[in-house]
């Protein structure tokens, strides 16, 4: 068996498959069947009619052997005597029971070098049914379609939800707590707001504007207050995101927003923040963004950002 | 300075040329960079980092990697030995984003990455409205 240097999802998905299906998800149960007593000249128009490569051979309804197009080939030139299937057959044949996992028949067939295996019953041992390399491969491929399918429409439910929701201003709001002083849990909120957007199907670009803003106005609260929520309304042409803290505000906004000014202290510089860049950065992401903030009572710092024009950015760059 | 910066390097190759140790994410050395970036400062990188980019830095805190998420950085180079606490590997690991150490100093890294024709920065991206 082949070890892969590397795990990637598809081969995972394929192991973890094989394991969970069983022979019988996979095998063929329209069986033709040959009779032992049947001419062996006649094999070719069983095969050929029933565009099979080989088959099983049933008498009184037990498996006693198996038929092919290369025993065919090989009784031709051999000189083809008058002789019957019972002649030609293998019969010392690797049988699966239907109820084992799909990678036995995977094991087996590379084992034995067979294109086919029977598969049986485990209780009354009686022919359920042929499985191939093919009958495999086709099966792996159609349940990965299957669920590439429904990933699929998840997401292109997430994302048509605004064609979904009939109102002449439709806008999808959500909110989130951030803790202040919690370094651990800091950015946290903003990861579920990145993969929110994603979900909805917003350009890249928006994305990544808005995972910064939030990220900022996230770290912000975290290092001065004791904490405030990150509300973000989506609607189809814009993202707004409203970032209140009840203290301690902001004595001079105007110099805040200027590039290098810092109040930080030297635990969060440490940090690799408070360098005096995050309103400056916010600013930088957002379409729009005012602050109001009053000493004592809290800051409310208010952002947009537009979906179309950032579109029209990324689409020209 | 006349030199053209337009290479490109998987991570596994970039591992080498700075001597530098998986701390995770094994599973994504095929990764390719094209840009690269060096900060110990956050909020710059927030600011100025283009999308897909090679993080060098000598902060080791598990900001790092919530910038890197939010900056979409494809990969993040701990410097000076630096190697971080399991809390950051572990947020990196469940963030998907390969960490790697080196005992090369930030700027031993930068000269050997820009000697490869590694670039900081492409006009193919822009943040700025």
């Amino acid at each position: 068996m082949m070890i892969p240097k590397k795990s990637n999802p598809e081969f995972t998905k394929v192991q973890e498959l094989v394991y969970k299906l069983k022979v019988r998800d996979a095998m063929t149960k329209d069986l033709i069947t040959a009779d032992p007593g049947t001419w062996m000249r006649e094999l070719r128009e069983i095969l050929r009619s029933s565009r099979i490569s080989g088959a099983p051979v049933i008498k009184e309804d037990r498996l006693v052997g198996l038929i092919s197009i290369e025993d065919f080939i090989k009784w031709l030139a051999e000189g083809g005597e008058k002789c019957t299937i019972k002649d030609r057959m293998s019969t010392d044949i690797k049988v699966l029971y239907e109820d084992e996992p799909l990678t036995h028949a995977v094991s087996n067939l590379e084992q034995t070098g067979f294109g086919r295996l029977p598969v049986i019953g485990r209780k009354n041992g009686r022919l359920k049914g042929i499985i191939t390399k093919g009958d495999i491969i086709e099966t792996l491929l159609h349940k990965l379609e299957i669920d590439y399918h429904d990933e699929e429409i998840q997401r292109y439910r997430a994302s048509h939800i605004f064609e979904d929701i009939i109102g002449d201003k439709v806008a999808l709001t959500f909110q989130n707590h951030v803790k202040g002083k919690d370094f651990n849990l800091a950015g946290e909120a903003s990861s579920g707001l990145k993969k929110t957007l994603e979900r909805l199907g917003m350009p890249p670009l928006v994305v990544r504007k808005a995972a910064i803003a939030s990220y900022e106005a996230e770290m912000n609260l975290v290092i001065y207050t004791d904490g405030g929520t990150i509300t973000v309304a989506v609607q189809l042409d814009k993202i707004r995101m409203d970032v209140k803290d009840n203290g301690p505000g902001i004595a001079d906004i105007q110099k805040a927003m200027e590039p290098g000014y810092s109040t930080a202290p030297n635990w969060v510089r440490e940090l690799g923040f408070g360098a005096g860049m995050g309103l400056v950065n916010i600013k930088k992401c957002s379409d729009k963004m005012d602050i109001e903030s009053k000493i004592g009572k809290g800051t409310h710092l208010k952002i947009r950002i537009n979906v179309d024009s950032a579109q029209h950015q990324s689409n020209a760059g | 300075m006349t030199k053209k910066l337009n290479n490109k390097m998987n991570l596994a190759h970039i591992k080498n040329v700075l001597e530098a140790e998986v701390l995770c994410g094994h599973d994504y050395l095929d990764k390719e960079i094209k840009l690269v970036y060096a900060s110990d400062l956050m909020s710059d990188v927030l600011s100025f980092v283009k999308s897909g980019s090679f993080l060098l830095t000598g902060l080791t805190n598990s900001q790092v990697i919530r910038t890197a998420e939010m900056a979409e950085i494809s990969a993040v180079c701990f410097v000076n030995g630096k190697t971080p606490q399991p809390d950051t590997i572990n947020l990196a690991d469940e963030k998907k984003i390969p960490l790697i150490v080196t005992k090369l100093l930030m700027y031993e890294c930068c000269g050997r990455l820009h000697e490869k024709g590694l670039a900081g920065d492409d006009d193919s991206e822009k943040i700025e409205s």
